[in-house]
């Protein structure tokens, strides 16, 4: 593709020409964008990024494009409710006692009254996380299906198996097998579900159409809870040794005693792993997305300062928006290796003494 | 600030989700795709042995149709060289019987010729001598007409005779 961009840059042979259509586009552009009166560019930013019972796709003329999410909710007073949440837009409409919070510390949420309720309702980020997971699952199962009738003397597969082959065996080989060590056959379908869960995830959030564009990997309940997948692996298959290395580690008698300084840390360590894997996914993810979305706010910003202004900015926003979903795209398969990484030497950590580690050694 | 704080409801679907992905992808996916890699690995390492062993004998093979070879050819060397001085040798041995029989054939054709040629001596002598007695005879038949004659030429050939006696 980029081949064919650049052919066509070549043939134009003039990178002027090309700006000055940009501007040109920029121009008429903004011109529709006049219509609306100031932006709130944070609001908008955030609208974006945060979870909503209501997935919208475009405004087509003055119609609403958008698909309205299932709304499920289990309260104690008044029970379960299951509803389309057509019925709660615009947002402050009450329905069955429920009604979306417009201010105050569920602003966004569903609450009854003032109470938050068990809300288990399918939002935007959990269809997201669904789509994205069916999308995985289908990727991975064909791949796997393709083996099925086939023989080790067979020919390797070439074209999107082949890729998914090599993705597979980079992270196996490259990852799990040295940080994990000998037994890392327990662990390679764990690493290798999250490295793809994730990855695929942050790359569907960057398609702007419908599907895509939700902010799955970065909302902090979905790292949290593969940050805790990890967690259970490391903490749950971590051998006699590794345990001893926190409550009773080899350093001076006065330092683990009558205070247990060092343990104290080691524990808090083994709390400080998951939370920063939690961290580093959310804000990484999250700021990207911010980014991109405060880049094309920047056309809707600059609209009422006129076209003089807003068609140069315009152009300038196409053009950081493309370098940076092009970041955004090395960020995310570095966050997915980088997770992937992590959780791989945490839990190689928590092998050691095993007696193929102690070999190794 | 809510961005911060995960909701309890997202949790959940995702802990649902996440488990049932990695169910399935733990039992159906990603091993088959590692099995497959580990065992076509070792596939190619047999392979390679396979090949190498094949190689292997394949040389030796080589080596051993060469020693087969090169003995063939010694041998053959050798049968040419045999037939070559047997050869010889029949042509030595046919030359030195020709030789021989030729010399004997030549001894006995020389003695032959020479009792021939003393045959043919002795007879052109005889005949030699009665042609010289029948012209002696004819020739002292007309001189000897007269006594004279006859003396003197008794008186010669006595002389002759003395000093000049006949072969």
């Amino acid at each position: 593709m980029w081949r064919c961009v650049w052919n066509w840059i070549k043939k134009e042979r003039d990178l002027r020409r090309i700006l000055f259509i940009l501007l040109l586009c920029g121009s008429t552009l903004s011109g529709l964008a006049t219509a609306h009166e100031q932006v709130d560019v944070a609001e908008l930013v955030i609208g974006h990024v945060e979870d909503c019972y209501e997935w919208h796709i475009t405004t087509w003329g003055d119609t609403e494009l958008s698909i309205h999410l299932p709304v499920l909710v289990w309260s104690r007073t008044s029970g379960f409710h299951c509803f389309s949440s057509t019925h709660l837009y615009p947002a402050g409409i009450e329905h069955e006692g429920l009604h979306i919070a417009t201010e105050g510390k569920y602003k966004g949420k569903i609450v009854e009254g003032d109470v938050r309720p068990f809300d288990f309702s399918i939002t935007k980020t959990v269809l997201g996380l669904l789509v994205n997971s069916l999308l995985l699952l289908v990727i991975v199962l064909t791949t796997a299906r393709w083996y099925r009738h086939r023989q080790p003397h067979d020919n390797a597969p070439r074209g999107f198996i082949g890729l998914m082959e090599m993705m597979v065996m980079m992270i196996e080989d490259d990852v799990i097998k040295p940080c994990v060590g000998s037994d890392y056959r327990r662990f390679s379908p764990y690493l290798l579900t999250a490295f793809f869960f994730i990855f695929t995830n942050n790359l569907m959030g960057l398609v702007p159409l419908f599907p895509g564009g939700a902010n799955v990997t970065g909302n902090i309940a979905v790292t949290l809870v593969l940050a805790v997948c990890t967690f259970v692996a490391v903490n749950v298959f971590g051998t006699r040794d590794y345990w001893k290395e926190i409550l009773w580690p080899e350093v001076p008698m006065m330092l683990k005693c009558p205070l247990p300084l060092i343990p104290l840390i080691e524990l808090f360590g083994i709390f400080t792993k998951p939370f920063a894997l939690t961290i580093r996914l959310f804000a990484n993810i999250l700021a990207g997305h911010f980014i991109i979305l405060a880049l094309t706010s920047l056309i809707f910003v600059t609209a009422a300062m006129g076209p003089f202004i807003n068609g140069p900015m315009t152009v300038l926003s196409v053009v950081f928006s493309i370098f940076m979903n092009c970041l955004e795209l090395l960020v995310a398969f570095i966050q997915a290796y980088v997770f992937t990484m992590l959780s791989a030497v945490f839990i190689g950590m928590s092998r050691v003494g095993t007696r193929e580690n102690r070999k190794r050694e | 600030m809510s961005l911060l704080l995960p909701e309890s409801g997202l949790l959940l679907w995702m802990l649902l989700t996440f488990g049932v992905v990695f169910g399935i992808l733990a039992r159906y996916g990603f091993p088959v795709i590692t099995q497959m890699v580990a065992k076509r690995k070792e596939y190619i390492d047999q392979s390679l042995q396979a090949a190498k062993a094949a190689n292997e004998q394949l040389q030796r093979l080589q080596t051993e149709g060469d020693a087969i070879l090169a003995k063939a050819r010694e041998e053959q060397a050798r049968i040419l060289k045999e037939a070559k001085e047997t050869g010889e040798r029949i042509v030595n041995d046919a030359r030195e019987k020709a030789q021989a029989e030729g010399n004997r054939m030549l001894r006995e054709v020389q003695t032959q010729m020479r009792e021939e040629k003393d045959e043919a001596i002795r007879d052109i002598r005889r005949q030699v001598a009665v042609l010289s007695v029948n012209i002696a005879e004819k020739v002292v038949r007309k001189r000897l007409d007269t006594d004279e004659e006859q003396m003197t030429m008794i008186a010669r050939l006595l002389d002759e005779l003395n000093e000049k006696p006949c072969q």
